[in-house]
C-alpha cells in the first residue's frame, strides 16, 4: 500500500488511471481542470494507455464519451457548473442509452451571479438524467469512489453512467493523505471491460438509440427505472467488496456517524459532512444525542436505507447546499417524501446553507441542531430556514 | 416486449421503416431509349431506390422510392419523367 498526499482532483485522476480508462474527452473548467490536466500528463508519459480527445465544448466531451462507450471502451470525463449545464443534452443521452460512462462533477455554483465556488446545484440539476450520483466526503473517498464507479456502472444489472461528485475547492483542491490501492488490487476488482453484445461493431452494422414509437418508448424508460433500483443493491455490494479488499468502505448508500443512540441527526451530502461530524462531537460533549446521516448517493435515492438509518431518531435537520426555487430545497423535499411511509413519524426541518461557497462552520451546524430541536419543542412546521444570510435582505421582494 | 434490448437499436434490413414508396405523390418513370447510363440518378438518389443493373442501366424500386424527383432533376438527357401516382 502506497501512501500519498494528494488533492481531490488528483485523486480522481489517479482513480481513472488505476481503472485503466481507455478514452478521456474533456474541456477545461474551474475547478475541474486539474483532473484532466493530470490525466493528460499520465497519457503523455505513457502511464495511462488512453485516447485523450481535446474537444471544443462539454457537449462534445460527453458526445465523444458516448461514442467511445457505445464502442465498448471505458470512458471518462469531468466537468463543473456551467460546463455540466452545457453538456446536459448529452448527459441525458448517456443515461437513456445505458452507457457506463464515469464523470467527475466538481460541484460549483451556477451563474448568475458568476461564482466559481462550491454548491450542489450543478450536479443536482441533472438528477433526472438517468445517472447514478455518488458524493464523496474526503479525498480518500474520492479516489475509492472513482474506482467503484466504473464497477457499478459496468455491472450487467445496472449499465448506467455514474457521476462522482466532489465539492469544488473544498475537496478538489484540498490535500489529504490517501492510501493508494495497488494496481493488482484494482485489476482484480475491476475486470478488463468486456464488450456487451450490443456495442457498436463495424462488422455488424446497427443504428444506436434510434426512434422508439409510443409502442416501445415506455419500456426503455422502465429499463432505466429498473436499472436504478438494481443500482441500490450494487452500490452496497461494491462498497462491501471494496472493504474486503482495502479495509475501507463508506456505508454503501448511507453513511451514518454516531447515529446508534441519536435522537437528532444532521442529514447532508458532500464534504461538509466532516464539519457536521465535528459539530456532533461538540453537541455530544454537551449531552445532546446527535448524529450525522450522510447520503452517499442522491440517485438512486436511498429511501429504504434512509428509513432504516433514521428509525430511532425524533428529528432530522436536512441541510441543502442547493436551491430549487419554488420548492424550495431538494434534499429536504426528497427526504420528506421518503419518510412519508416510515413506521414512526419524524420531525424533518430544512436548512439552506453554503450557497456559492459561503463557509459553513461546525458552529453553524450546532445552531442548526439547536434550531431543529427548538422547532420540535414549539411544534413548528419543519419549513426551510436560511443559514447565515447577511445584511438587510428585506429589499428582495 | 420481454425481448427488448437494453437500449433502442435498429439492425439494418430491407424496408426497416416499412414501404416508404406509399408516401409517393409522383413516380419517376425511366425512358430507356433516352438513357445514356451516366448513373447520375443512381448516385443522387437519397434513398438507394435507383437500382443499378449489370449493364449500368437503371430501374426504380417503387417499394421504397418516395418520389422526391431528384433523379428526374439530375438526369442530363431528360430520360426520367415524374408522373402523378393517381392519374
Amino acid at each position: 500500500m502506497n501512501r500519498l498526499v494528494i488533492s481531490g482532483n488528483e485523486a480522481v485522476a489517479l482513480g481513472v488511471k488505476l481503472s485503466r480508462v481507455q478514452v478521456v474527452a474533456a474541456y477545461p473548467i474551474t475547478p475541474q481542470t486539474t483532473i484532466v490536466e493530470k490525466i493528460a500528463e499520465y497519457v503523455e508519459r505513457g502511464e495511462l494507455k488512453a485516447e485523450f480527445i481535446r474537444v471544443e465544448s462539454e457537449h462534445s466531451a460527453m458526445a465523444a464519451c458516448i461514442g467511445a462507450a457505445a464502442g465498448g471502451a471505458r470512458a471518462f470525463t469531468a466537468t463543473s457548473s456551467q460546463g455540466l449545464l452545457y453538456m446536459s443534452e448529452m448527459v441525458f443521452w448517456a443515461g437513456g442509452a445505458r452507457l457506463p460512462i464515469v464523470m467527475a462533477v466538481v460541484t460549483r455554483a451556477l451563474a448568475p451571479p458568476w461564482s466559481i465556488w462550491c454548491d450542489h446545484n450543478d450536479a443536482l440539476s441533472q438528477r433526472d438524467s438517468g445517472w447514478i450520483q455518488l458524493w464523496a466526503e474526503s479525498v480518500q473517498e474520492v479516489l475509492d469512489t472513482t474506482i467503484q464507479a466504473f464497477r457499478i456502472a459496468e455491472d450487467e444489472e445496472v449499465m448506467l453512467p455514474v457521476m462522482v461528485c466532489l465539492d469544488g475547492f473544498i475537496l478538489s483542491h484540498a490535500y489529504e493523505p490517501v492510501e493508494v490501492p495497488r494496481q493488482s488490487v484494482v485489476d482484480s476488482f475491476l475486470p478488463e471491460k468486456r464488450p456487451a453484445p450490443y456495442w457498436l461493431n463495424p462488422s455488424k452494422p446497427a443504428a444506436y438509440c434510434t426512434i422508439a414509437a409510443p409502442d416501445t418508448y415506455m419500456e426503455f424508460r422502465y429499463g432505466v427505472y429498473k436499472a436504478m433500483r438494481n443500482a441500490e443493491r450494487v452500490v452496497r455490494e461494491v462498497d462491501e467488496e471494496w472493504r474486503r479488499l482495502t479495509g475501507r468502505s463508506y456505508g454503501g448508500l448511507v453513511d451514518c456517524y454516531r447515529c446508534d443512540d441519536a435522537e437528532v441527526a444532521i442529514l447532508l451530502i458532500g464534504a461538509w459532512a466532516g464539519d457536521a461530524k465535528e459539530a456532533v462531537d461538540i453537541l455530544r460533549r454537551k449531552g445532546v444525542k446527535a448524529g450525522v446521516v450522510r447520503l452517499r448517493a442522491t440517485r438512486p435515492f436511498p429511501a429504504e436505507d434512509l428509513r432504516a438509518a433514521v428509525e430511532g431518531l425524533d428529528a432530522l435537520a436536512v441541510v441543502d447546499r442547493s436551491l430549487s426555487p419554488g420548492l424550495p430545497s431538494i434534499l429536504w423535499s426528497e427526504v420528506r417524501a421518503s419518510l412519508y411511509d416510515a413506521a414512526k413519524s419524524i420531525y424533518v426541518k430544512g436548512f439552506i446553507a453554503g450557497l456559492g461557497g459561503r463557509d459553513v462552520t461546525p458552529g453553524d451546524f450546532v445552531e442548526i441542531v439547536r434550531s431543529t430541536l427548538e422547532g420540535v419543542r414549539r411544534g413548528e412546521p419543519g419549513d426551510v430556514e436560511w443559514i447565515g444570510l447577511r445584511g438587510d435582505v428585506s429589499g428582495h421582494h | 416486449m420481454s425481448s427488448l434490448p437494453v437500449t433502442a437499436i435498429a439492425i439494418p434490413r430491407r424496408g426497416a421503416a416499412g414501404r416508404t414508396g406509399l408516401w409517393r405523390v409522383e413516380k419517376p418513370v425511366v425512358d430507356h431509349s433516352k438513357c445514356i447510363k451516366c448513373l447520375l440518378c443512381w448516385m443522387y438518389c437519397p434513398e438507394g431506390a435507383v437500382v443499378r443493373r449489370e449493364d449500368d442501366s437503371v430501374e426504380i424500386d417503387y417499394d421504397y422510392c418516395k418520389g422526391c424527383g431528384i433523379c428526374a432533376n439530375e438526369c442530363p438527357v431528360k430520360a426520367i419523367t415524374m408522373v402523378a401516382e393517381h392519374e
